[in-house]
Order: structure tokens, then sequence, then C-alpha cells
């Protein structure tokens, strides 16, 4: 690939490992770390609630010998490791028969569906409204209406999110409330529950979209302001090209590549960026089931979701890094012997 | 802010350096709007609460201390919750509650974030190189996760743990800022003369570097503060942060859990919504002005 050598594709690579590696050792050494031991609270639990039963105390030995809990230190390590680095979270506490990938697998495609889509309109508007805000050619009017977008930015999105709930759900009753589709209506590739589902979509999405759009639109117009200062503007304008063919294909192009790179950044945050959202409106994705599984004292459930939280966010920034030389043909790797 | 007052007219030479600092505060105020009025709106936040203690006696913020879900009345200014408690109790207990984890964690961070920050940024070598990847490290691993993980543990039961938790985690990017500066100050002509007039290298740090990075100290304290608040409002919204202990975000777990949205209670959900509102577009406000001298690049580009 261009502007990526081998060292520096191997390094990226092993970086990306090394966060999984140091996520993963959180997650290994809190719960055992914590005051008060909760897989000791687990147990003892277990224990107490298997009194009445007979052979009770022969279920807590096979519970504790199956989870591997009298192993030493080092075993567990590795045994732990070995499992996450094959993406195996092992059994909801909660739901015991269910796998932990049972219950994120669901989820993952409606947070991905729900939030991906939300950051996408979000940079596809960001750069629209960024580029309009440094042009000096928008229209007055257009301009006196653009600061508006600014708003939902001071706003946590979940306090934006409760106040669209009430107003649109609760008080005019124009959008439906929790959920990602009524039950009611059959699922598959139909018309009444697409329609359904889009609209259970449009104010969580809404939410994100507004609380978001100014950040990236202000980024969008310091980029806008450095490219307009560049000689090849003033060479396109010499050329008497169109203004509008100047305004998107010479200064929105040129500012564009940065924004992607945040673009994957944000999309490797759409899990842990919109948690709260999801808990809001009660849609069944990550944000959702890692909050039940915190209410459910499900901690391998819990686990799982911020070990898939960590790797998202760490494939986006090793993609980014080596897709970006490609994107922006002004940096490169190869060259550089950075430290 | 040295030069603006050794240039400013009016000042005589004979001044008292107590006044001089007085009136380059002064002019600081007056030259960052946007850092005053966001400052003066948390300033007025914490006096609400504050005085509205001396109106108020604590224990109207437990449970059952009142009649549940009552309305805003004369005797109940911001109503009654669910759960029997004063509304108005509630929020003039819970703001200083919130101020203090926001500003006791922004401290944590930026403490550690800087010392981390100026040592690898100085000595440079593998010091230098352990402390850049593991910030580099814990920046990709989202903190909320962490966050998440840690607080179901432990179940933070006070205001201080709480602060400790959140600002543990937050000094790499402080840390990363402080260690660019430092690169950048640590070849200057006035560290090499600092160097040869015999101050160690401690010195060097403590008296030459650190005083040029105020200004950097301020926005990344503002960041870390935002971000703290953020990060702790969020965990309390899950019921993780502080139990038994109002806190905005606790107050809004409460409002989520016993449905307030549904059940018309405005007055319940409304107040925290508000506070945290005003409490991010006070420090957005003083961020952006801070920004200014933080990344000098900007100056030009958002004069408009």
């Amino acid at each position: 690939m261009r502007g990526v050598n081998l060292s520096y594709f191997v390094r990226r690579i092993g970086m990306f490992f090394l966060v999984i590696f140091v996520a993963a050792s959180f997650n290994f050494m809190i719960p055992r770390l914590a005051p008060g031991n909760p897989i000791g609270a687990i147990t003892s639990r277990m224990a107490q609630a298997s009194a009445g039963i007979e052979n009770g105390q022969a279920m807590f030995e096979a519970y504790r010998k199956r989870f591997g809990l009298d192993d030493p230190f080092y075993i567990q390590y590795s045994k732990y490791m070995w499992n996450t680095l094959r993406l195996d979270f092992g059994e909801s506490l909660s739901a015991y028969p269910a796998e932990v990938w049972d219950i994120i697998g669901p989820a993952i495609g409606w947070s991905i569906g729900l939030i991906g889509t939300s950051v996408l309109i979000t940079f596809v508007l960001g750069i629209v409204v960024g580029a309009l805000l440094a042009w000096k050619g928008t229209p007055r009017m257009v301009r006196a209406l653009l600061p508006i977008t600014m708003f939902g930015g001071v706003l946590p999105y979940y306090l934006l999110a409760m106040l669209l709930l009430y107003l649109f759900a609760f008080t005019t009753r124009l959008l439906p409330m929790s959920g990602a589709f009524d039950s009611g209506i059959p699922k598959g590739l139909n018309w009444p529950y697409i329609s359904n589902v889009i609209q259970h979509a449009i104010l969580p999405a809404l939410s994100i979209i507004l609380t978001s759009l100014g950040g990236w639109a202000l980024t969008m117009r310091s980029l806008m302001v450095n490219t307009i200062g560049e000689d090849y503007m003033l060479l396109a304008e010499a050329k008497g090209l169109r203004r509008g063919r100047i305004l998107w294909w010479y200064a929105v192009r040129n500012a564009i590549p940065p924004q992607l790179a945040h673009l994957g950044i944000a999309l490797g945050y759409v899990v842990s960026g919109a948690i709260l959202v999801e808990i809001v409106f009660s849609y069944p994705g990550l944000g959702y089931q890692l909050y039940m599984s915190i209410v459910n004292s499900d901690y391998t459930v819990i686990q799982g979701i911020t070990l898939i939280l960590a790797i998202s966010v760490g494939l986006a920034v090793l993609i980014i890094d080596l897709v970006y030389p490609r994107l922006d043909p002004r940096v490169t790797y190869v060259a550089e012997s950075s430290g | 802010m040295t030069t603006a007052t050794a240039s400013n007219p009016t000042s005589s030479p004979a001044e008292s350096p107590v006044r001089r600092a007085v009136r380059g505060v002064f002019t600081f105020f007056n030259e960052n709007r946007s850092f005053t009025s966001g400052i003066l709106l948390l300033l007025a936040l914490y006096l609400f609460g504050v005085l509205g203690a001396q109106q108020i006696s604590p224990d109207m913020a437990d449970m059952g201390a009142a009649p549940l879900n009552l309305r805003p009345s004369a005797e109940h200014p911001l109503g009654t919750d669910g759960l029997g408690r004063d509304m108005f109790a509630v929020m003039v207990v819970g703001i200083p509650n919130t101020f203090k984890i926001g500003f006791l964690a922004g401290a944590v961070g930026v403490l550690i974030g800087t010392l981390i920050g100026l040592f690898a940024g100085y000595f440079r070598g593998y010091i230098d190189t352990i402390f850049s990847s593991f910030a580099d490290v814990m920046l990709v691993i989202p903190a909320l996760a962490i966050l998440i993980t840690v607080s179901a543990y432990v179940r933070v039961v006070t205001v201080e743990l709480m602060a400790m938790i959140v600002g543990l985690l937050s000094w790499p990017l402080p840390a990363r800022l402080i260690r660019a500066q430092t690169l950048s100050l640590r070849n200057r002509l006035f560290i090499e003369v600092a160097r040869l007039s015999g101050q160690n290298d401690f010195e060097i740090i403590i008296f030459q570097i650190l005083p040029n990075l105020t200004a950097y100290l301020a926005a990344a304290f503002v960041g870390a503060v935002s971000s703290g608040i953020l990060a702790s409002v969020g965990l309390e919204v899950l019921g993780l942060g502080p139990q038994n202990i109002p806190t905005i975000g606790r107050t809004l777990y409460y409002a989520f859990n016993y449905s307030a949205l549904f059940k018309g209670m405005w007055w319940w959900w409304g107040p925290p919504v508000v506070t945290l509102a005003i409490i991010f577009t006070g420090l957005f406000q003083m961020s952006i002005s801070l920004d200014k001298y933080a990344n000098p690049r900007l100056r030009g580009s958002t004069r408009s």
C-alpha cells in the first residue's frame, strides 16, 4: 500500500494487539482486584441458594471447577487471554444456558444500524454546514441559519434524547417511545416492518445527529479556512471556474481527508458513544444490553461488551492509520522515522 | 498576559505587583468575554447550591422526607419526586457534589498527565517511549468501558472514590498535550541559558518549562473537568455512581427508573437536565476561550 511500508504495518498491527491485550487485562484484573471479591460473592450466593437443594454443595463445586476458579492465577489468566483471542466470552450468568454471543450478536446489529447510520448522516451534514460556514459566497440567509446547528452541541446527547422523547413521543405521540420495532409486525423485508423500524430509529438518531453536528461542522469550517487560503484556490479562480465547482471540487475536496480520519474513529466509538441514548429509548443495541447486564450483575456479558467496545475502537483506528496515506497523498509513513 | 499589561499605557512602572496582577486578571476577563460568562455561569450555579443550603435542611433530600409526587408549590419549590424527596433540596445538595466529582477528577487527571508529560517530554529516551505508548494505548481503549467495568464491580459509595476512578483514567490526553509542548520548549534558547547558569533538570522543569505551560494547563484542566463530569454523570445515570448521596446523575437515574418522563413529572427530570445544560455551556465557553491561548493557530480563524 502506498505510504505504508512493512515495518510500519507490523508496528501498527502490534499496537492493535497491545490495545486488545491491555483492555483484556483490565477486564481480567478488575473483578479480581475489586474489594468484596465479586466472584466470591456470586459463588457464595449460589452456595446459599443451593443449600436447600439436594447435592447443592456438589453443584457448587462443579461450578467452581467449570469456570476454573480453583486454578492458579497464571493458568486462569492465560486461559482467559486465549478465549479472548478467539472472541469466546463464555456463558451468560443471568440467562445461564445462553452464550454471551447470543446476547451480544443481535445487539451489535441494532447498534451498528442505528448509530452507524446516524454518524454517517452527521458526517455528510457536517461537511456541508462547515463548508458553507467558511465559504464567502454563502447567501446571507443561509449563513444566519447555520449557527443554529451548534445549539445541540452543548447538551450531552442523552439529555437531548430525553427532551426529544418528552416532546415527540410522550407529549405529542408522533413517534414511538421505545424499542426498535413493534412486536405485532412480522419481521422480514417488507415495507410495514421496515417503516416501523425507521420510525423507531428517528428519535434516537436525531439526538445523536443534533448533538454531534456542531462539532463536525466546526472542524470542517477550520479545515476549510486552511484550504481556502491555498494557492490552487487562486488558480481555480483565475481559470474562471464556476463558484460551485471551486467550492466543492477544490476547497471541500481537499478539506475532507482529515474529516474521514475522524469518521473512522467516530464509527469505532459507535457502540460506546451512544450507550445512554440506547438506554433512554430502550433500543436493543449493545448499550442497552450493557445496562441490562449491569442491572442483572451479569459479569460475563459486561466483560464481553466492554471488550467489544475496545476492539471496535482499536480496529477503527488501525484501519484509518493504514488507509490514510491513500486518502491523503500528502501523508506518508515511509520516509518518516517516528519515535 | 504580562506583555499586554506592560504595553498598557495606563500602568505606571511604580505600580505594585499586586495591583499589576489584579489589572492583568481584569484585562484577561475583559478580553475573554466568553471565558468570563462561562465561569460566571458555573459560579452562579455553585452559589445556588451554597445559598440554597441555608434555606433547606439537607435531610429533605432523603427518601421519604416529604409526600410523594407533588407538583411544585410554595412549600416545595421544585416539587417532590416519587421517592418522597424534596427536589429543591436534592438539587441544592446534588449540584456541589457533581462539581466536586468533576473538579477532583479533573485535578487528578491533569496532575498525573502533567507529571508524565513533563518528564516524558523533557527526558525523552526510554521513559518517553514507555509512557507515550501506554498513553496511546489508553487513548484508544474507551474510558467509559473501563469505568463501567470498574464501577460495576466496585459499586462506588463515596463522591471522592468516584472522582478518583474517573480521574485516574483521564490522564492520557493532558499527558500528550503537555509532552508535545515540553518537547518544543526543551530546545529553546532560554532553557540552554538556564542550564548554563547552573540550574539542574528539576529546576528547569519547574521554573522554566512549567510557567510557560500555564495556558495549556488551564485548557487541559477545563477539558478534564468537562469530561470528568460527563463521564461521572454518565455512570450515575447507569446507576453506578455513589449511592444514597444526591448527585445530578443519580437524580436522573431515579427519574428514569421511576418513569418520571412517562408520568409527566417534568419537575423531576427537568431540573437535573437544565443544570447539566448550564454546566456544559459554562465549561464549553471557558474551553473555546482558552483554546485561543493553547492553540494560537485558531486565533486568526475564529474571529468572524
